[in-house]
């Protein structure tokens, strides 16, 4: 901030007549005052700005060799792969790329779960957060049409049609996002842009997203605000350590991905050009998609599925409003604890079952997981009045200098 | 002074103010809205996507029990050559009990030919029962394998989540065995 401290000539010249340094330094600055206590689940927060920078990157490069024609864009990929140098490695990198910021992304958000960081102050950095998901899903699933396989095809195809479930002007908008009669070489095109349009949309969400965050600053495992200079270091060098060595086994897994399984997140499908006059007997999204898709399969009304599918995200927007305890962290609710357990259970299980033909038992299973979803936020609702928590240590310095209110599972989940 | 002027005109400067803002607010948004309109209709398919096309097809060589497809507008037809049993089986239903009530005479032009757009009413995809190896589902007409919708040998949504019938694309006989889609 106004802080800022520099003997550097050039760097006064120009901080005078355009604050620019400053304003950086106070937007991600080394400055910033952090709890103390902040366990490994605050690493993926800075991992999924990595993730981002990745695919931006990576994108770019791609965009420079892709074509977005429905005659070359499969070609056009297969010669990113032969061809092109190093072309196999940038595409294995954003095609993975995409999986593990999910992945990242996923963790970050239950982390926020757990230790009820949506509550207030942080409401707004919350619905951020949402906000970001959705975006990153709209990026996801257009990047997904761009090399024209069969999963593409029938993704696209699937998907823009829950659009057709809108009462009245439904089949408009659908043709509307074609358009044409069907997925076509529009479609592919303007997904085009927009993928490459969205990212940078994401960039500016994740701006504010920061902004809101250093407002009240981070959360923590104890979930109590942080009072005065002994709850609190600076973000360097201590967090810029620990956030680089979380770069370094993040890195590690991705690596082991792109290089010795790079399709283990993919469908053999997609590497068949997509035939519009046949769908494959068997057409799943991506595995980030899954439980979405479990909960539209599971409601056998078409306009009812979509609203459930929509609705299982959008009802993580009101959640601060939902969850009315006014203590966040789960380690001081022991039954909220064991609800969010159930709940993430209950989120893997809508996973599995996503990726499962939809009859039998799959379906059942299907259905009941489906309304657990919905009825674990009734379940919050109501905890948030019934459940008595356990009592709340003084202050961050207290608790760990001490070693008090951290129980003992909890110390060996942070060593994890 | 301006006290004193108030009660000859009550609310006369504030009214007029407050018109002219709406009116310009409102002619704004108007204007806005005429020129962002170009620019989502532009996404609407364009004239040569519009364009008419039509399709004709021969059904001398299609055998009785044989299901084809052909392309339309770049989406499947599907045509059937329905055996009796077929059409017994489709007209033996109660019409009311169906999710999509409709008879299998609304459905067809001559009984033993159903054309139908071959695309699930529900997510849009392809439904299996055309090739002879391919299952029909519980109804013996098409299943969708998408999310799991049977469709009857009249092309109507019977079981599953699609809620309408297989649509019927416009087309005539123009002999006795030779039709034009579209
Ligand atoms: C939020 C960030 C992004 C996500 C989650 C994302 C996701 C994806 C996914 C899932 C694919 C399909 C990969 C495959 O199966 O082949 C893809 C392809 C592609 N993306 Fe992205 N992307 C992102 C950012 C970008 C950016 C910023 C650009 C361009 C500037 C870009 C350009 C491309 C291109 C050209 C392809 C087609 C080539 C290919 O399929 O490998 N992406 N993207
Ligand atoms: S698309 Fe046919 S059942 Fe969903």
């Amino acid at each position: 901030m106004s802080g800022l401290k520099t003997n550097n000539p050039v760097i006064r010249w120009i901080e005078y007549r355009l604050p620019i340094f400053s304003f950086i330094d106070h937007a991600v600055g080394s400055g910033y005052p952090t709890p103390r206590n902040l366990n490994y689940w605050w690493n993926f927060g800075s991992l999924a700005g990595l993730a981002l920078v990745i695919m931006i990157l990576t994108g770019i490069m791609l965009a420079m060799q892709y074509t977005a024609h429905v005659a070359f864009a499969f070609d056009s990929v297969e010669r990113i792969m032969r061809d092109v140098n190093s072309g196999w490695l940038i595409r294995y990198i954003h095609m993975n790329g995409g999986s593990f910021f999910f992945i990242v992304v996923y963790i970050h958000l239950f982390r926020g779960l757990y230790y009820g960081s949506y509550k207030a102050p942080r409401e707004l950095l919350w619905i951020l957060g949402v906000v970001i998901l959705l975006l990153m899903m709209a990026t996801a699933f257009m990047g997904y049409v761009l090399p024209w396989g069969q999963m593409s095809f029938w993704g696209a195809t699937v998907i823009t049609n829950l659009f057709s479930a809108i009462p009245l002007i439904g089949e408009s908008i659908v043709t509307w996002l074609w358009g044409g009669f069907a997925v076509a070489n529009p479609t592919l095109n303007r997904f085009y842009a927009l993928h490459y349009l969205l990212p940078f949309v994401i960039v500016g969400a994740v701006v504010l997203h920061i902004w809101a965050l250093h407002r009240f600053g981070s959360n923590n495992p104890l979930g109590i605000e942080a009072n005065g200079p002994q709850d609190k270091i600076p973000f360097h060098p201590y967090y810029t350590a620990k956030d680089a060595f979380g770069v370094g086994v993040f890195l590690l897994f991705f690596a082991a991905v792109v290089f010795f399984a790079p399709n283990f997140f993919g469908e053999p499908d997609n590497y068949i050009p997509a035939n519009p006059l046949s769908t494959p007997a068997h057409i799943v999204p991506e595995w980030y998609f899954l439980p979405y898709y479990a909960t539209l399969r599971a409601i056998p009304d078409k306009l009812l599925g979509v609203i459930a599918m929509f609705g299982s995200i959008l009802i993580l927007f009101v959640l601060p409003w939902i969850d009315r305890s006014p203590v966040r962290s789960a380690k001081f609710r022991p039954i909220y604890k064991q609800f969010f357990w159930i709940f993430l259970a209950d989120c893997i299980l809508l996973g599995y079952i996503g990726a499962k033909p939809p009859e039998g038992m799959f379906l059942i299973i299907g259905r009941i997981a489906t309304a657990y979803y919905f009825l674990h936020f009734v379940i919050v609702f109501v905890l948030s009045y019934v459940e008595r928590p356990r009592p709340l240590p003084s202050s961050i310095g207290e608790a760990v200098l001490k070693g008090g209110g951290a129980p003992a599972p909890a110390a060996a989940r942070e060593k994890a | 002074m301006a006290h004193s002027a108030t009660p000859a005109h009550p609310d006369d400067g504030e009214t007029r103010r407050d018109f002219l803002y709406l009116a310009a607010a409102g002619f704004g948004v108007l204007g806005t809205a005429a020129v962002v309109w170009p620019l989502i209709d532009s996404m609407n398919p364009s004239a040569e996507v519009l364009a008419l096309s039509s399709t004709e097809v021969d059904l001398e060589p299609v055998e009785l029990g044989q299901r084809i497809t052909v392309v339309w507008r770049g989406k499947p037809i599907f045509i059937d050559h329905r055996p009796q049993a077929a059409i017994d089986a489709a007209r033996a239903v109660p019409v009311n009990d169906l999710p999509d009530p409709q008879t299998d005479e609304e459905r067809v032009k001559k009984a033993e030919w159903l054309i139908q757009i071959g695309i699930c009413t529900h997510l849009g995809c392809i439904p299996k029962g055309q090739a002879p190896g391919d299952p029909r589902g519980e109804f013996g007409g098409w299943f969708c394998p998408c999310h799991g919708s049977h469709y009857d040998t009249a092309g109507r949504i019977r079981k599953g989540p699609a809620p309408k019938n297989l649509f019927l694309p416009p087309y005539e006989f123009t002999a006795d065995t030779a039709i034009l889609i579209g």
